[in-house]
């Protein structure tokens, strides 16, 4: 069983007052975090990449922890969220995959067993590449007020024998959402999609 | 035509091998990109409906140049996304009114069906800002071979009073997909989840 190394993880904190119309009452806080970890497969082909997913797991999970005390400490102010994944130059694109598993859950589990799939991308890159995490509500997909999306990179990772992992979480809809769709407040809750 | 375009850019990659091994047959994928000038540039606007209506015929227009950039039938279309870039004197919700209410319809015309949400992100940047267009399966939302993202830039656009528009479209998932879950042949494709 490969061992997670951790060399670096980043937290980054937005809090956005106005985009050019009325102030919100309640600033819309996007919260991301990123850890870089070496890749164990980064160099070679191995075919059997699965079980490092369960290892992934209590990192998920101190992650999603860390990103809900950066917005207060209370889970319930969490709307929004995705996660995306960093491959570097050594390792292949499907190693970031063995992200879905570990980075979704953990969010699910610590906002109480959110319903809605979990946005994502991911990409491989060298140092200093930046990914676009998509977001949408937690709850429900279609919630078109809460589809979104924060730009995240680190300038020194990942390296060649690296992974960079992110989450990200948000408390809110966009700051002058008025598209119409599905709101917030309209969501059944039953299939993770309205 | 509503939409001012001053560009369209087209992007196909294809991956023959992967970690010193063919990918047989070679995974494919396709993005097409407009400029187009935001009529709401500088000024704070309540109603968006104009961009909607955009949004609409560049759900149609950009499907149709990324399929055709594959060479297939619509319907062979496997997973797809969408995003958007506004130059800096827009907000992110115009890019919001281009990709949300009314973009999916002609989209899922051009391929035939579609009952996935259609993953998307956005921002606001400068010229030559990178776009990650998020990609999942059009059928399927949980299907993991195709969890995925593109990434699309244009060295001059958008200017600040112009909004990019990509649309992604594959034949296929990943290169070497092999982290599990649910797979293509196992797609009930009912709910636009499983």
């Amino acid at each position: 069983m490969p061992e997670v190394q951790v060399r670096k993880k980043v937290l980054m904190v937005e809090e956005i007052f106005h985009e050019g119309g009325p102030i919100a009452d309640k600033p819309q806080r996007r919260a991301a975090i990123l850890a870089v970890i070496r890749n164990p497969y980064a160099g070679s082909y191995v075919e059997k990449i699965e079980p490092f997913m369960d290892d992934l797991k209590p990192l998920g999970l101190e992650m999603a922890r860390a990103l809900v005390a950066a917005l207060g400490g209370d889970s319930k102010v969490v709307e929004g969220y995705g996660k995306g994944a960093i491959v570097g130059s050594a390792g292949e694109l499907e190693h970031g995959a063995l992200w879905h598993v570990p980075g979704g859950y953990a969010m699910r589990e610590i906002l109480g067993g959110a319903k809605a799939i979990v946005a994502s991308t991911k990409k491989v890159g060298g140092p200093g590449t930046r990914l676009d995490l998509p977001i949408t509500h937690i709850n429900a997909s279609y919630v078109r007020s809460h589809f979104d999306a924060m730009e995240v990179g680190i300038n020194d990772a990942p390296r060649a024998d690296e992974i960079v992992l992110a989450l990200v979480m948000t408390t809110g809809p966009r700051v002058h959402a008025r598209v119409g769709g599905l709101r917030a407040n309209e969501i059944k809750g039953e299939d993770g999609l309205r | 035509m509503k939409a001012k375009i001053r560009k369209i850019a087209t992007f196909v990659e294809e991956t023959s091998m992967e970690m010193g091994r063919k990918v047989d047959p070679p995974t494919r994928r396709a993005a097409a990109v407009a400029v187009i000038e935001n009529p709401y540039a500088g000024q704070y606007v309540e109603d968006l409906s104009e961009l909607m209506s955009i949004g609409e015929e560049l759900g149609e227009l950009l499907t149709q140049r990324a399929v055709a950039a594959l060479g297939i039938e619509g319907a062979y279309a496997e997973s797809y996304g969408k995003a958007a870039a506004v130059g800096e004197n827009g907000e992110l919700e115009h890019a919001a009114a281009i990709l949300h209410p009314k973009l999916g319809t002609p989209v899922r015309r051009v391929l035939g069906k579609g009952a996935a949400l259609i993953p998307s992100s956005k921002k606001r940047g400068g010229l030559g800002v990178v776009l990650d267009i998020p990609l999942g399966h059009k059928d399927a939302a949980f299907v993991r071979s195709h969890f995925d993202g593109m990434e699309v830039r244009i060295s001059d656009a958008p200017r600040a009073h112009e909004i990019m528009v990509a649309i992604a479209v594959t034949d296929s998932g990943r290169p070497l997909a092999r982290v599990g879950g649910l797979s293509k042949d196992q797609i009930k494709g009912e709910d636009g989840l499983r």
